[in-house]
């Protein structure tokens, strides 16, 4: 195994499909940080998470030298304050950095609900009101970028930064539901121009592109997904 | 630690708070700025006729607290007490600590409260029948967790170790609105049996200067959460 350099023993519990294990994953690529990756199996979760995150038994949970960290924004945060040497990701500025944990937890507390919200909706009203919802958010997202960006490419600015993260994970997501809502348009060319560049770059970002799944692959992973919802629902 | 300002910078260090008499949200702002000394003013809202003040600087929630300072806006109240933090990292006390793992724990408990503790004691309070008990246990788990972690550290005085953190601040609540939840709801939250360490904590924070000096009038709380208790179960009607 490669020495990491001094960055101690990484692990990080995830699976592949979930925005909020990308978060944790694109943050130790812009770092530079090696680690190991433990997938959990849909379905089911590992004595190790258990035992990690004993309050949520949620992923991402990160192991640095078995010390486990959990929440997705505050492991990047974690991951930010521990790797100081390599690029930030939380601006410098104080306020900057509040304008940023306003927005990612934006995203988490009212962007995101919809996406589930849309995705397994008993009725097709409910599905709407989701939908509406999601855009509402799309253009005061919109707006957001417009101005913190201030025409650079990122909310971050030249690079990646705590808000691309944390909604920038969300992505495959988004896409995956636009195609499964029958061709919704989130990412609008007409009303949220510049979040679709935004989407592009970031999508194409080294630090990302392999960790943000194709679209196709996420449709596939929804359905199994939604069934489940549905069959708990359902058996409650 | 004498902090010598030039007059121009007295000026531009303006600091506003917009707030309202009785916002558990706000009371923590309010506490985060009188523990580390910072003058402020104070902007009192009505939220029922929101000011153009509050609708400008938050813009999308249109909530209080709304943090003011050269101008600029800080919104949501973990936020605000991560800002004066940095802002004022020479103020006493620290409200989170320096060492990254134990700020990311701090941050996990201060989420906890707002994503689980809060959720769960706002269903107890404003539902009824199985709702109102599923409220009730969810908080008692979330309470049983919160002992647990106090606990953790012996002599440990407050989550935030030997003084007040953004933890003890997230949980303020916990001091006057839980009796006063009890007495209205007729039902024990916090008991001797299953929570001795909250309960001293709970002692030990109303006895902190800034906390004790700045309760929202305790006559004026009673009337409005009895008031909101009424109307969430409908019982208003019934009394008119």
């Amino acid at each position: 195994m490669a020495n990491n350099n001094n960055n101690g023993d990484v692990k990080l519990i995830g699976a592949w499909p979930s925005p909020f294990v990308m978060r944790p994953r694109i943050a130790l690529n812009i770092k530079s940080v090696e680690y190991e990756f433990l997938q959990e199996q849909f379905g089911s979760k590992s004595d190790l998470l258990l035992k990690s995150n004993p309050v949520h038994k949620k992923i991402p949970v990160l192991l640095h030298n078995d010390k486990p960290i959990c929440e997705s924004n505050i492991i990047v945060e974690y991951i930010d304050e521990v790797w100081s040497a390599g690029p930030s990701i939380l601006p410098s500025d104080a306020h900057d950095r509040a304008v940023a944990r306003f927005w990612a937890a934006y995203v988490d507390e009212k962007w995101f609900p919809n996406v589930r919200g849309a995705a397994a909706a008993s009725s097709e009203e409910a599905k709407n009101a989701a939908v509406d919802q999601l855009k509402e958010g799309m253009a005061l997202l919109e707006g957001a970028y417009v101005e913190i960006s201030k025409g650079k490419d990122f909310f971050g600015g030249e690079k990646i930064g705590f808000i691309d993260i944390a909604f920038g994970s969300m992505l495959a997501w988004l896409r995956a539901l636009q195609v499964m809502l029958g061709g919704v348009k989130l990412l609008d060319e007409e009303k949220t121009p510049g979040l679709c560049k935004w989407a592009a770059k970031f999508s194409a970002d080294p630090a990302v592109k392999d960790v943000l799944p194709e679209t196709e692959k996420i449709i596939e992973f929804a359905k199994l997904l939604v069934a489940k919802i549905k069959a708990a629902a359902a058996s409650s | 630690m004498a902090t010598a300002r030039e007059p121009e910078e007295d000026e531009e260090e303006e600091v506003k708070l917009i707030k309202t008499w009785s916002s558990p949200y706000a009371l923590r702002a309010v506490w985060a700025l009188k523990l580390k000394g910072i003058p402020y003013e104070s902007i009192d809202e009505d939220l029922t006729h929101k000011s153009d003040i509050l609708l400008h600087h938050n813009p999308v929630h249109k909530k209080v607290p709304v943090l003011l300072h050269h101008g600029r806006s800080i919104c949501e109240s973990l936020v605000i007490i991560e800002y004066i933090e940095e802002t004022w990292s020479q103020n006493p006390p620290r409200l989170l600590p320096q060492d990254p793992l134990q700020r990311a724990e701090t941050r996990f408990w201060a989420k906890f409260v707002d994503d689980k503790a809060l959720p769960a004691i706002w269903q107890a309070f404003s539902k009824e029948g199985k709702e109102q008990e599923q409220g009730l246990s969810e908080t008692a788990e979330h309470l049983r967790l919160l002992e647990a972690e106090l606990k953790k550290k012996k002599k440990r005085l407050f989550f935030g170790g030997e003084e007040i953190g953004i933890v003890d601040i997230a949980l303020g609540w916990m001091v006057n609105l839980v009796p006063l939840f009890e007495r209205i709801l007729g039902v024990k939250i916090l008991d001797e049996e299953h929570h001795p360490a909250l309960l001293k904590w709970r002692q030990r924070m109303s006895d902190v200067d800034v906390v004790k000096e700045n309760w929202p009038p305790r006559d004026k709380l009673v009337a409005k959460w009895t008031a909101i208790r009424e109307r969430c179960v409908g019982k208003a009607a019934a009394n008119e």
